[in-house]
């Protein structure tokens, strides 16, 4: 299984540290104008703290961008999130809706697998009932199926805390 | 011209198939050497997959392009979700051996090599800068005379330190591709806001996506627009189904949603029904009977 980045080596990969706490990611955060995500809190959570990883906010964010784009700092933020979600997620940390996502990847090499009505729109637009992407092709399926057990995906997405 | 082939990911072949429909008319009509990316799986997607594990993120995206390096082809995304992966993943290939060796060591497994030939290009910055917006408006059998909000999505221009296309706060190239075809883009406040879905937010916490959603439409719907365009599937999927949720609620704002391939092979000539736009989640059959009276 692969191995999350430290806190540590996120702190210090994206810049964290040089955060003054301006508030322009806040300001910029379309996720924080109706849900209760405060990245300009959440970036300082990050610098300081471990338990970072447990934060739900850490789960609002679009990954709009804005943040990243209008910080005056040059900080990585919505890098430095995808980063620490990833340490959550090694420790068991995932929602079980994300959970349910990632068993369809593993089962059907597409997070959004077709279904029967879909494969009536298919036909009704005069094409196939089945894509040609790995719903066509079982040997590449299994192609990704191999992928995922050589990088330990099903222990990390299996894993809870 | 370049050799290109399409990714088509999750959601537009099996969620909205009239935008691949949609898609092959338009490169086809417009003389691109394209074929489909057979045997492609999930890009996979950034918000959830890269979230839980960049390893496998890199590995699986690193699949998708290296079946395109095979055949010597650009790969043309119609997603930001898939652009933002694919582009992403490429570029942090290309310019990190490390990563690079790590990747190729799972991909010897089914014996894929990365070897970093290829680009990896998003369907609006390739037609305005390979295509060019004089020769889309030559190709044009129909104009449309619609007024529509322009929805740029969030990958398709961010994060810009890995993206080709020009201003991230009031970009343009878009809006020029729209108002080619006859179209008004009216602009409104929040244009460059997100959709709500991305993040894997829709998935998990879809409240949350859904108020951002509102918010969103609710200034669409002040700008007072024959139709939302955009060039993302996703983005696509929560303004249409996110509508079907909203009038649940009692909110209901009845703007229909068409991919810019859409867009562009009605302009084409092509009918609505024949790029399935009837097929939306939401009722759109207004929008479609204003489109057949002025096809005549």
């Amino acid at each position: 299984m692969t191995l999350a980045p430290s806190i540590e080596e996120v702190i210090e990969d994206f810049n964290v540290l040089k955060c003054m706490q301006c508030g322009v990611c806040s300001g910029s955060c379309p996720s924080g104008r109706q849900a209760s995500l405060n990245v300009r809190r959440l970036v300082r959570k990050i610098g300081r703290d471990h338990e970072a990883i447990c934060d739900e906010s850490l789960w609002m964010c679009t990954t709009c961008y804005n943040c990243q784009e209008r910080c005056p700092r040059g900080i990585a933020i919505v890098d430095a999130i995808l980063a620490v979600r990833s340490i959550a997620a090694h420790e068991g940390l995932i929602l079980e809706r994300h959970r349910h996502v990632a068993n369809l990847l593993q089962e059907h090499g597409h997070a959004v697998p077709i279904d029967d009505t879909r494969k009536e729109k298919r036909i009704q637009l005069g094409l196939n009932s089945l894509p040609s992407t790995v719903h066509s092709h079982a040997d590449d399926l299994e192609d990704v199926k191999c992928l995922l057990a050589s990088c330990g995906f099903g222990e990390i997405t299996g894993r809870k805390e | 011209m370049m050799r290109i082939s399409l990714f088509l990911g999750c959601l537009v072949p099996n969620r909205y198939p009239g935008i691949e429909k949609a898609t092959g008319i338009c490169l086809e009509t417009l003389g691109i050497d394209w074929k489909e990316l057979e045997g492609a799986s999930c890009c996979p997607a950034p918000g959830v997959f890269r979230s839980f594990d960049e390893p496998t993120w890199l590995a699986l995206a690193s699949r998708n392009i290296t079946l395109s390096e095979k055949d010597e082809r650009d790969v043309l995304t119609i997603c930001n979700g898939c652009y933002g992966s694919l582009a992403d993943a490429n570029l942090k290939l290309k310019n990190n051996p490390a990563l690079k060796e790590q990747t190729n060591s799972h991909l010897s497994q089914i014996g894929h090599h990365f070897d970093g030939t290829i680009d990896v290009r998003h369907i609006i910055e390739f037609l305005y800068s390979e295509i060019g917006v004089q020769k889309i408006k030559e190709k044009i059998v129909r104009p449309l005379d619609l007024k529509v909000a322009v929805h740029y999505g969030c990958h398709m221009l961010k994060p810009s330190s890995s993206r080709a296309t020009a201003s991230v706060e009031r970009p343009s190239v878009f809006d020029e591709l729209v108002e080619a075809l006859g179209c008004t883009s009216v602009d409104y406040p929040d244009k460059m806001e997100c959709c709500g879905a991305g993040g894997g937010v829709r998935s998990a916490l879809g409240e949350t996506a859904l108020a951002i959603t509102e918010h969103k439409l609710g200034k669409i719907e002040e700008a007072g627009v024959d139709c939302i365009v955009e060039a993302c599937p996703f983005c696509h999927m929560q303004f249409d189904a996110g509508q079907v949720s909203l009038a649940g609620k009692g909110r209901e704002f009845g703007i229909p949603v068409i991919h810019y391939s859409q867009l562009l092979a009605l302009s084409l000539g092509y009918s609505a029904e024949d790029v399935g736009i009837n097929l939306n989640e939401m009722d759109c059959s207004d929008f479609c009977n204003l489109l057949g009276n002025k096809k005549d």
